[in-house]
């Protein structure tokens, strides 16, 4: 039996151990391993973990049974300290001898601690070992005790360094990088990247000092700061050193075996040392001139040298090995992949950056624009895997390569094109149809239009959140099958919204029937065409929903939401938010005056449940004499401008958001569009009011308002994108202005912002020169139009109630004054809820 | 909840026994409808002036048994005169009663006269 010695516990020490006890052949061989440390191998990428829980078992890579369940003898907190090459025998430093066949380096690295003056202080310590950070527990305690605002620093600002910063911030103590390049991250991130990275750091309370070279610790016999240059002291309780590894190879030097200028055990590609019997793996080999500091390649070193050993000679390490990275560094997403930086001799970068988001993502492509050579991102790495795949598998990227990096879209944009989509994709959930279903229905002839593929599938008859997309999907698919694709309202009209508004607006119509029987086609609407020339007639002519009540859709019919059992919701305008108590003290006793479930809506109002047709004007009558007005939660209108408290209350607050937020609510209140609107104001980048999230956006910053458009929340959830920067209130208006008046004039029924914005040829820059710029010379009329809605605003609530005919509409019986006797309401945690549905 | 749709059966014009007077012409917006009550019976009457023609059928949406129809919207499918439930836009033609974009039940249609300014509505009982 041949025996094999491996000198070092670390994790791929311990990996070896774990590949070479899998293979049949194994137990030919005895193994015996030595571990300095008290304990067996445990995972030091995970070390931080340890200051969560401090359970030292939890990181173990195997316990200690595991080593003699496989026939290993296990021997640790003993440390080789001499090799005997040529008698093939190791002796440790309790002085015993034993002997090998083969011998496995795997002795890993050390942390390298400068030779700075003071280092040597108590309070410094490395970063490495759960010793270490036992150590650096027992300080800290001790620490805050005397000083409950004591401050850490890290020596260090690379992957191991903001590893030991979230140490830090997890101790308690307030922490401080200190990096000597200037920037972090130096070897993985380039300098764009390692910027986004700092700040969002910065956001979550890490204080980042870049450019400093330390020249000194300071303090008598403990340490009490860091010292820069001559005025530049930063004072610090604790340092954590974390200035890069070296290589234990001072066992190899000893014996003669060929090490590297820099350190590290030359290796060939078999990982056999200078020395035919000896392998060397992990971060103590020197394989091409280089150490390899990651597990990944480590691993691969391991199940090599158990291949070589056992006979597979043709077992050889790549040439060149995959570096790519990806992690959670206190909760941050880092990862780079294949070539992260690249001259620019190879090829091109495309660079996506958000700031506000902490989002970079960088992706360099072959001069041809063919391949993938690498690339960072930092924020959110959910696309590394399927980058990573493009990259080491060569795969081909789309033509515009920066689709593979741009954000995700509304509708079937996020796939690039809904018919990528695989077959098996499931469009619509509720009903379980998947695109193969649709596409098959349409490629048979059974469906010849959208109404068809609905009919035919069911897609979109439940929740209907797929709609846009099984229209998306629909429309593509017939044109890809050559068959025309109309894209008009329904088939009363030959037009689209767009035509209809214009026609609407030229002819001055201001009924539908003179629509339908001047330009239809001879038939007599739908619940398709009627509310969208309503909603046009609303747009062009400012007319409330009280004008023609017939054809608007059923909400805006009796101006309230219909609830699951016919019942309606009554939601009144609360501007940003802002309410005094007497008025919410009159919503409460006017809800329980009519035992309405009152609940606070998402958009900072109160909404009042379950009021019947008849009670409907008599809550409004009570509303409207506290001063209220309607709230529009029923109409595809302005629904609620969201604001946080904002600069007169807020101590971070930019700006008043909750005045602006009332200003700009009150100014759009009411106004029809093709779909509702919804804003947000924040007063500072902390972004409280979700700002983002809205069709339009306003964030607080120095120097003014940066104004977001086309956000949405819903199925397909988008971030309004930055359309202007630092602007004072009256251009926000104006921008505004001509923005929702071009969006009612051109999109589509039922479609928000945000799609509308992403569809629109020529995408957000084309939207800034028709806005910002005025290319159309259309922006004084778009502010004009705009200007006469806001002006003709009335409330339609006030109209009704103060108006019998149209009182007449709000009852459930023509030739009753009863109520809907199959109304049943059953009691909810102190409230009410209708009866749920059998079905 | 089913018990709700025995009460309705869909009525011929040669079938009616009793013509119930609901109620006024005017009672009913153009284009639109309104409900009559009779009896335990809630039916959704709907004018399609731009026809001159009325059409009434059960308020019940057999979907959700909710009382709602009378709410919809009306207008018309190739020619068909339709309503459009307003919770879920289930589309159901006035003449036949059938489920136009679904395959629920039909709906219960009744036989609608004017006389003078008056709406009857004509039932088996």
């Amino acid at each position: 039996m041949k025996k094999i010695i491996v000198v070092g516990n670390g994790m791929v020490g311990y990996k070896f151990c774990e590949k070479f006890v899998a293979q049949e052949t194994a137990k030919n061989f005895q193994i015996i391993v030595f571990g300095e440390e008290p304990r067996p191998a445990y995972d030091r990428v995970h070390l931080s973990e340890f200051f969560d829980n401090q359970d030292a078992k939890a990181l173990e890579m195997a316990p200690a049974e595991w080593y003699s369940e496989n026939g290993i003898e296990l021997i640790t907190g003993e440390r080789v300290s001499d090799i005997n090459r040529s008698g093939k025998k190791i002796t440790t430093a309790k002085d015993r001898e034993f002997s090998y066949d083969y011998l496995i380096m795997a002795t890993g690295s050390s942390p390298f601690v400068p030779p700075i003056k003071g280092v040597e202080k108590e309070g410094v310590f490395v970063y490495r070992t759960i010793e270490d950070l036992e150590g650096m527990l027992a300080y800290a305690a001790k620490l805050k005790e005397e000083k409950p605002n004591a401050r850490a620093a890290v020596l260090g600002g690379g992957l191991l360094g903001l590893e030991a910063g979230k140490a830090v911030l997890d101790m308690g103590l307030e922490p401080h990088i200190v990096e000597f390049a200037s920037k972090l991250m130096p070897r993985q991130l380039d300098s764009r990247s390692s910027q986004v990275l700092k700040l969002k750091l910065e956001s979550i309370g890490l204080n980042i000092h870049l450019s400093k070279a330390t020249n000194q610790i300071l303090g008598d016999g403990k340490i009490t700061g860091m010292e820069f240059g001559e005025d530049d002291v930063l004072d610090v309780d604790m340092l954590i050193v974390s200035a890069g590894i070296r290589p234990r190879d001072e066992l190899a030097k000893a014996c003669g075996l060929e090490v590297g200028v820099r350190g590290g055990i030359v290796v060939d590609n078999t990982m056999k040392t200078s020395d035919e019997n000896i392998y060397a793996i992990g971060e103590i080999a020197l394989y091409n001139q280089m150490i390899y500091g990651l597990v990944a390649p480590g691993y691969d070193m391991a199940d090599i040298a158990v291949r070589q050993i056992l006979g597979e000679t043709e077992a050889i390490m790549p040439e060149s090995i995959d570096m790519s990275t990806k992690l959670k560094l206190i909760g941050v997403d880092v990862a780079s992949f294949g070539e992260p930086f690249m001259p620019a001799s190879k090829g091109h970068s495309i660079i996506f950056e958000n700031k506000t988001e902490y989002l970079y993502k960088r992706i360099n492509v072959s001069l041809d624009g063919k391949k993938l050579l690498g690339g960072i991102l930092v924020g959110d790495a959910t696309d590394y895997s399927m980058l990573h795949q493009i990259y080491l598998n060569g795969m081909a990227i789309p033509e515009n390569a920066a689709q593979l990096i741009l954000p995700a879209s509304e509708g079937g944009a996020a796939f690039g094109d809904v018919m990528d989509l695989p077959d098996e994709a499931q469009i619509c959930s509720c009903e379980s149809v998947t695109k193969g279903q649709i596409c098959g229905v349409i490629e048979s002839g059974e469906a010849k239009d959208l109404g068809d593929v609905v009919n035919c599938t069911k897609a979109g008859t439940g929740c209907g959140g797929c709609k846009p997309m099984v229209a998306d999907l629909t429309n593509a698919k017939l044109k890809s099958l050559g068959i025309e694709v109309k894209d008009t309202i329904c088939e009363h009209f030959d037009y689209n919204r767009q035509d209809l508004y214009q026609i609407i607006q030229v002819k001055g119509y201001t009924k539908f029937n003179e629509v339908l029987d001047n330009h239809g086609n001879g038939g007599h609407g739908c619940e398709l065409c009627k509310p969208v020339v309503a909603s046009l007639m609303a747009s062009i002519h400012a007319d409330t929903a009280n004008k023609e009540y017939a054809i608007q859709d059923s909400n805006d019919r009796f101006l309230a939401n219909i609830q699951r059992n016919g019942t309606y919701s009554v939601v009144p305008r609360v501007p940003g938010g802002e309410i005094t108590p007497d008025k919410l003290i009159a919503l409460g006793e006017i809800a329980k005056k009519y035992d309405l479930y009152t609940k606070i809506t998402g958009g900072v109002r109160i909404d009042l449940f379950g009021a019947t047709l008849r009670q409907l004007p008599l809550i409004w009558k009570e509303l409207i004499s506290h001063g209220f007005e309607s709230g529009h939660a029923y109409g595809k209108s302005l629904r609620t401008v969201k604001t946080c408290v904002g600069s007169t209350w807020c101590r971070y607050g930019m700006d008043e958001s909750v005045s602006f937020g009332i200003e700009l609510e009150n100014r759009y209140r009411g106004i029809r569009a093709p779909h509702k609107i919804k804003g947000g104001v924040s007063g500072c980048i902390r972004e409280c009011a979700e700002a983002r999230g809205k069709d339009f956006g306003l964030i607080a910053v120095e120097g003014g308002w940066n104004l977001y458009l086309g956000g949405n929340g819903g199925a397909n959830p988008r971030h309004a994108e930055l359309f202007a920067e630092q602007i004072d209130n009256e251009t926000v208006i104006k921008y505004l202005d001509r923005y929702l008046m071009l969006y009612m004039r051109t999109a589509k029924p039922l479609q928000r912002t945000a799609a509308w914005q992403e569809r629109l040829e020529g995408g957000l820059d084309y939207l800034k020169e028709v806005i910002i710029d005025d290319k159309l010379g259309i922006a004084e009329d778009l502010e004009k139009e705009m200007q006469t809605l806001v002006n003709k605003f009335e409330c339609e609530w006030t109209q009704a109630v103060n108006n019998p005919e149209m009182m007449k509409r709000f009852s459930h019986f023509v030739n009753s004054e009863e109520e809907d006797d199959n109304l049943v309401f059953v009691p909810m945690r102190e409230q009410k809820m209708p009866e749920p549905w059998s079905n | 909840m089913e018990e709700v749709l025995e009460k309705y059966r869909a009525t011929k014009l040669e079938e009616v026994k009793v013509w119930f007077k609901a109620a006024s012409v005017h009672d009913f917006p153009a284009d639109g409808g309104a409900c009559v009550k009779y009896k335990d019976k809630q039916i959704a009457v709907f004018n399609f002036a731009r026809i001159n023609k009325w059409y009434a059928c059960q308020n019940v949406c057999p979907h959700k048994m909710e009382m709602v129809l009378s709410r919809g919207m009306i207008g018309d499918e190739k020619g068909t005169p339709k309503v459009a439930c307003p919770l879920h836009k289930k589309t159901f033609s006035l003449e036949s009663g059938e489920n136009l974009n679904g395959d629920l039940e039909a709906i219960a249609t009744y036989p609608v006269k004017i006389e003078g300014e008056n709406v009857y509505i004509g039932f088996l009982d």
